[in-house]
């Protein structure tokens, strides 16, 4: 029990980090635009392609540093020639422009790649075992992604919080017309922002490939689940995100290792019901068939009864 | 009384067009693609209602058409076995009381607020239907999905909907009365309240309307036809599968309204008609038309923000004034250019996809290993791009001259 506990623990973290840079980018964009990037899911799954093409001629690591930066350049491109001239029609031909992206960007990678599934492999030299616990390794690879995660994470939170970049974009956040009239490019900025929340997302794409394999529908996989933690995160919030990342992939993690379902419920109560009764799908539910959907499950409870999220603020 | 007579003579037109159509186009392909048009008109109006009438965006509209959609075939099994005892062509009534009923039931939380709120309500809602159909398994049938046969049941007038034609009648019958109610609803209170909400929902909470009941009713009616529509689709196919309820479609229908236009009644039905046209017609020319749609959709978004019916009607003004002759030139003098340039471009395109294969491409054989073909196309297309580009100012120098108010025009208008 203790086993099954302490590696559903790691492997959830290793989930909710990886969701957390994905959240994180879309939720400083977010808080930027005002608006929610349906695409930023399909920048995750370009960072995994880029990477993987680049994995075949000048291996991982050249990968790691490459894929990020042009994904993150095809994000300032789409934020400078398409968002900001959509911007000028509302929230909503946003919303739907980044949508329409999403479908795009799968399209494409399906005409350039092809529809099956691509042999990304994690580097060799992290190909050991970490440590090993009551007989079942943990991976080094996954201790990396918790690396690179937690780094970027304690990077993000002091270039936002410490440095002068980060007051300049906290501060054209809240008070864009103010920021501009002090002498800096607001429109720069807000596609720096972009650039940069999608190159994070491009990271987690390369480093998230070669686990979560990488296959052209990586991106609707994660896509709306990372939407569900910006939404209980707190929209904007970034340390609410943090959170819910986390919770998020604890919970998915320990749902799918348990076995509880509605028959030991059921039992616990004293009822049984035969097979054929005609509701048995709902008597035979489990926890592990239903781990998909508690996120979602989540995010209309949070939605009814808390609407600002986590940490979110009170609407105006 | 004019308009009345007007707006009755666009109505009868309406209805001459879906009873007419059969009998111009009558192939068996054709027949199936009019019958995919009426559930996608229908599917899309519905839609409408929400986002370009109550301002709502959804992106889990599929429930309702899904859900209508299995109940409409387990009420077809149910005639088979002679359970219920009644003729298929009230289908899809079920089909839309079923799906009202659920957005009662979802409408009753979801419609607080509208904007994001109510946008990832409707997208957590979509996920969870969408899974929970591949976990209650006795009534969504899993992957397979469900099937039954609409031969069964008295029969209508003698009618007994053995083939595709017959139920195109049906359809157009379904067609003709859901949008002509979904016509009304717009002109009723509850419709202008609507309309009200969605541009400034305090001000309607001000003269006394509370948004969130106004939001509900258009949620309900919007579900309601959407259900008519999945009750449609199962009479037309005669199975369901849950990804009639998913996400793919629940996009699709955003597709086809926001392409059509949202502002407009009809756009949506333009929408619902190019659509469809493009998934059966250009799917036998080429695998890649679920990209040529991507870049149509992002195109029309960044372009057309109002949609092709936004565009058919930004000529309203010229037309009225008698100026639209002045303007067909200067069109044909930037669009020819335009359409060589896409042509040049879905070439490359082509020719990237059939690595290393000869092809045609209207007409003419194409190979990506000849670089004369390579060069040819990127010569055509920047001489396209550069002819596109000089004549640009000339359309809009005539754009604004064919629209421009004179004094008199303004005065005329004031009063």
């Amino acid at each position: 029990m203790l086993e099954v506990f302490i590696f559903s623990t790691l492997n959830g973290l290793v989930t909710g980090l990886l969701l957390f840079m994905l959240a994180s980018g879309l939720t400083l964009i977010f808080s930027m635009m005002g608006v929610l990037n349906f695409a930023h899911a399909s920048f995750y799954m370009l960072g995994a392609y880029f990477a993987y093409s680049i994995s075949l001629h000048l291996g991982f690591w050249m990968g790691l540093i490459f894929a990020p930066l042009i994904v993150g350049i095809l994000g300032a491109v789409v934020e400078r020639f398409a968002l900001r001239r959509v911007h000028a029609h509302g929230h909503v031909a946003e919303l739907v422009f980044t949508f329409g992206l999403a479908f795009l960007i799968e399209e494409a990678v399906q005409f350039f790649w092809g529809p099956d599934t691509k042999n990304y492999q994690s580097p060799d030299i992290l190909d050991f075992p970490l440590f090993t616990l009551f007989g079942q390794e943990f991976s080094a690879y996954r201790g990396f992604m918790i690396a690179i995660s937690v780094g970027i994470f304690i990077g993000l939170y002091y270039v936002l919080t410490r440095s002068r970049i980060g007051i300049i974009i906290q501060a054209a956040i809240t008070h864009p017309h103010t920021v501009a009239n002090l002498g800096h490019n607001v429109p720069f900025i807000f596609m720096g922002v972009f650039g940069v929340g999608t190159a994070l997302a491009g990271v987690a794409g390369v480093i998230a490939g070669p686990v979560l394999t990488t296959f052209p529908g990586m991106a609707v996989v994660l896509g709306s689940i990372v939407f569900v933690i910006v939404v209980i995160g707190g929209l904007g919030s970034l340390g609410g995100a943090f959170i819910a990342s986390l919770l998020i992939g604890l919970l998915q993690s320990y749902a799918i290792a348990s076995n509880v379902g509605m028959p030991d419920l059921l039992n616990l109560v004293g009822l049984e019901f035969s097979r054929d009764h005609p509701l048995t799908d709902l008597w035979t539910l489990t926890l592990p068939q239903i781990a998909p959907i508690l996120p979602f499950l989540l995010l209309v409870l949070v939605l009814i009864f808390r609407p600002t999220g986590i940490a979110g603020k009170r609407e105006q | 009384m004019k308009t009345l007579a007007k707006k009755s003579a666009i109505w009868l037109a309406y209805l001459g067009v879906l009873l007419g159509l059969p009998l111009l186009f009558d192939s068996i392909l054709a027949i199936t693609i009019f019958n995919q048009m009426a559930i996608a008109i229908i599917f899309a109006l519905s839609y409408n209602m929400l986002l370009g009438q109550g301002g709502m965006l959804s992106f889990g509209h599929a429930v309702y058409f899904g859900l209508g959609g299995f109940m409409a075939v387990h009420t077809l099994v149910m005639i088979e076995y002679e359970t219920v005892y009644f003729s298929i062509i009230y289908i899809p009534l079920i089909g839309g009381l079923i799906g009202l009923l659920a957005a009662v039931f979802i409408g009753s939380f979801s419609t607080h607020k509208a904007g994001t709120v109510f946008a990832m309500i409707s997208l957590g809602i979509g996920e969870l239907v969408a899974a929970s159909s591949l976990i209650f398994v006795s009534f969504f049938g899993g992957e397979a999905g469900v099937n039954a046969d609409r031969t069964y049941g008295p029969a209508f007038f003698g009618i007994e909907f053995f083939q595709d034609s017959e139920i195109y009648y049906l359809g157009a019958a379904w067609v003709f009365i859901a949008t002509l109610f979904m016509y009304l609803f717009t002109q009723t209170p509850a419709g202008r309240m609507a309309n009200a909400v969605r541009d400034n929902p305090e001000r309607a909470e001000f003269i006394g309307y509370s948004a969130r009941r106004v939001r509900f009713i258009s949620f309900c009616a919007a579900g309601f036809f959407a259900g008519i529509a999945g009750g449609l689709f199962a009479l037309n196919y005669e199975f369901i599968t849950e990804e009639n309820l998913n996400a793919v479609t629940s996009g699709r229908v955003l597709l086809m309204a926001y392409i059509g236009g949202l502002g407009y009644f009809i756009g949506p039905i333009i929408g619902a008609v190019i659509l469809t046209l493009m998934n059966s017609l250009l799917s036998n020319y080429t695998e890649l038309w679920m990209l040529y749609l991507g870049i149509m959709f992002v195109l029309t978004v960044l372009f057309l923000p109002r949609g092709f019916a936004g565009f058919i009607m930004m000529h309203r003004t010229a037309w009225i004034r008698g100026k639209l002759g002045s303007l067909l030139l200067p069109y044909l003098i930037t669009g020819l250019p335009a359409l060589v340039f896409a042509i040049a471009g879905v070439a490359m395109i082509e020719m990237l996809h059939h690595e290393g294969e000869v092809f045609h491409f209207l007409g003419i054989p194409l190979e990506s290993a000849n670089l004369s073909h390579w060069l040819m196309c990127t010569v055509l297309a920047a001489i396209a791009y550069l002819g596109c580009k000089r004549s640009l100012p000339q359309l809009r120098e005539a754009w604004e001259s064919a629209n421009a108010i004179d004094e008199a025009g303004e005065e005329r208008e004031a009063s």
